[in-house]
């Protein structure tokens, strides 16, 4: 029996100018979601 | 179409089908013909996993419920960009780990030989269906309208994917996805353009968006918990959470566009790329639907979108031809009178502190409702003259104002951007199919035949073509539900939720083993379509198809557990290798 295999460390730099690890990319991605279904909340609001 | 119209659609199709075709030709190694070259960067990746998921039916059929229904559709995306954060952090890894070709050969590797079958066997099954409906879609509409042959329809856009999917694997798909993709992406802009450009004089597009609104159709998230409802910010959130992550993490279409390319780094970019533009993207297709409502609002509309259908009732007989016309004359009559409710709307609410806006507001949607109403009887005398006549018009909405309001080389390009989109999620299908079928089915069942690569990638060629000709076999036989969308995301809700459960389980479960997720994803997957056979019998099961990717899902991690439990083995065989 072998160990199941772990994933790759999440600390590794994404080359990404701006983000030193990809936890930093994902919460990027993570707060434009946010922030765009923030803006399609105020969207229907505006103009219900 | 007139003969500017078909130089451009030709071209561009055929064009891009034979540069991939060409281009691809000597791909005779397994790795890259399966998962494409290695040096594929995040780009390519970001666009062909955009293009794996957007179907000739997003562009046709997202307009068609904009304009029907609102924009409430987008809030089916929002479980998306989590899900895409999830499958970078956790399945890429292991699966760029292991060097899988398939995610069903993870399955083989973390539990046993019947789980990785049963995987590949619902993946099969279930995008075996759908590739039906996805080469369907496109060519039942466009055969009405365009008045094309439906069989030769189907069956040129379905032999064009196969000959380059076939010749050059998954390089070819990623290759002409990219052209196909930016085909889509111009003719979508010109037509929102010129939409925009069309409305009448004096109405600009801030006026027809607050038109929009005031007529509900700009109602984007809806914070109800009434499980009757079919889309909310909790269906979106949850339900969607789950069909995107096994849709991403588990449907080998997806999983064989971002397990390629040079390095890790390029498929997690690539998946964060959809993650951000996605629900853009989707947003703009259903604000073109629902300003398609407004400038139909000011344009002559007809009662029926789908005009060949109602044509054709019409003149079955006298008695047909004299109700229909009575209906369209009342139809036009109304739309006169909503026309001046919505002008006295505008100007209402232009003027400062009017005490007359509510009461203008109130007799348009009265007149909006008075439309709806000659609509709904419009399809009620169609299906009392013919019970099997199609009575749903809206992914004709789309496809109509294309083929009226836009100029000759332009209805080319945008019937082009409709072909684009249905060879590019089906390249990705048909090369799904083949490598499933060739890695997980027939090197199982062959296993002298794994070490000979040119004997594989003749095996995948064959496969790739003989899922092509079922997909067109299917097509051409088989009969679909009339929202086409909905009927792809209802065939995989019915089986992503089960897939997803055995991943889960394998990821995160690592106590559970092959025989505990085999029995529960059986079991589960047998309650599942009793949920939806049973829907229509029993109003309490009547719940939006997105929670059955919930259900299924968590009846399989449960039962994988209880089973688990019950079977007393403490540790996983882990077979890797």
């Amino acid at each position: 029996m072998k160990p199941a295999p772990a994933p790759t460390p999440d600390d590794a730099s994404p080359g990404v100018p701006g983000f030193r690890t990809w936890r930093g990319v994902y919460l990027f991605v993570f707060a434009c979601f946010v922030l765009v279904v923030v803006l399609l909340a105020v969207f229907s609001r505006l103009f219900a | 179409m007139n003969p500017l119209d078909w130089i451009v659609l030709l071209v561009t199709m055929v064009g891009i089908a034979a540069y991939g075709a060409w281009h691809t030709r000597h791909t005779d190694h397994l790795d890259t013909y399966l998962k494409g070259s290695k040096t594929t960067r995040w780009g390519t990746i970001g666009i062909s996993v955009m293009a794996t998921q957007a179907s000739a039916i997003t562009f046709l059929s997202i307009p068609g419920q904009g304009f029907e229904s609102g924009i409430g559709f987008v809030q089916n995306y929002f479980g998306l960009p989590l899900a895409l954060i999830i499958v970078c952090a956790v399945f890429l890894p292991i699966y760029r780990q292991l060097g899988v070709y398939t995610a069903y050969e993870y399955l083989g590797r973390r539990f046993d030989a019947k789980t990785r079958l049963l995987g590949a066997g619902l993946f099969l099954l279930q995008r075996g269906l759908a590739a039906g409906v996805t080469i369907y879609a496109p060519a039942i509409i466009l055969a009405t309208v365009l008045g094309w042959r439906l069989d030769l329809t189907i069956i040129g856009t379905g032999l064009l994917v196969i000959i380059y999917t076939v010749t050059g694997g998954s390089e070819a798909v990623s290759l002409t996805q990219k052209w196909q993709m930016g085909i889509i992406f111009g003719g979508m802009l010109t037509a929102f353009v010129i939409l925009v450009a069309r409305l009448p004089p004096g109405l600009g597009l801030g006026d027809a968006t607050h038109i929009a609104g005031a007529m509900g159709k700009l109602q984007a998230v809806d914070f109800s918990i009434n499980p009757d409802k079919r889309y909310t910010l909790w269906t979106g959130l949850f339900g969607g959470l789950f069909l995107s992550l096994s849709y991403f993490g588990t449907d080998q279409s997806q999983v064989q566009r971002y397990i390629g390319g040079a390095a890790l780094r390029e498929g997690r970019l690539g998946l964060m790329f959809n993650a951000l533009l996605k629900i853009p993207m989707q947003f703009s297709i259903l604000l073109l639907g629902a300003l398609l409502f407004v400038f139909y609002q000011f344009q002559p509309a007809p009662v029926f979108f789908n005009r060949v259908e109602w044509q054709q009732h019409a003149s079955a007989s006298r008695a047909n031809a004299i109700l229909f016309r009575a209906i369209e004359v009342k139809h036009t009559t109304l739309q006169a009178a909503q026309q001046d409710t919505i002008r006295a709307w505008l100007a209402a609410r232009k003027q400062p502190d009017s005490a007359a806006e509510p009461a203008a507001r109130a007799a348009m949607l009265q007149a909006e409702s008075a439309t709806e109403a000659v609509h709904a009887e419009a399809r009620a005398a169609l299906e009392a003259v013919d019970p099997l006549a199609k009575t749903r018009d809206s992914d004709y909405v789309f496809i109509g104002f294309i083929l009226d309001q836009l100029p000759h080389g332009v209805i080319g390009l945008l019937i082009a951007v409709m072909i684009a989109a249905a060879l590019g999620s089906k390249a990705s299908e048909l090369n799904a199919l083949g490598t499933t079928t060739t890695i997980d089915l027939w090197r199982q069942f062959r296993p002298l035949a794994a070490h000979d690569e040119a004997r594989n990638v003749r095996a995948a060629k064959w496969f790739t073509a003989f899922w092509g000709v079922v997909a067109i076999a299917f097509a051409l036989f088989a009969g679909f539900a009339e929202n086409l969308i909905e009927a792809i995301n209802i065939i995989g809700s019915i089986f992503y939720g089960v897939m997803l459960g055995i991943f889960l389980v394998a990821f995160f479960l690592k106590r559970v083993g092959g025989t505990a997720v085999f029995c529960a994803a059986v079991i589960s997957q047998t309650l599942i379509f009793a949920l939806y056979l049973l829907r229509h019998h029993f109003p309490v099961l009547d719940i939006s198809y997105l929670w059955y990717n919930l259900i299924g899902c968590a009846a399989c991690v449960l039962l994988g557990l209880l089973f688990q439990a019950g079977l007393g083995i403490t540790t996983t065989e882990v077979n890797i290798g």
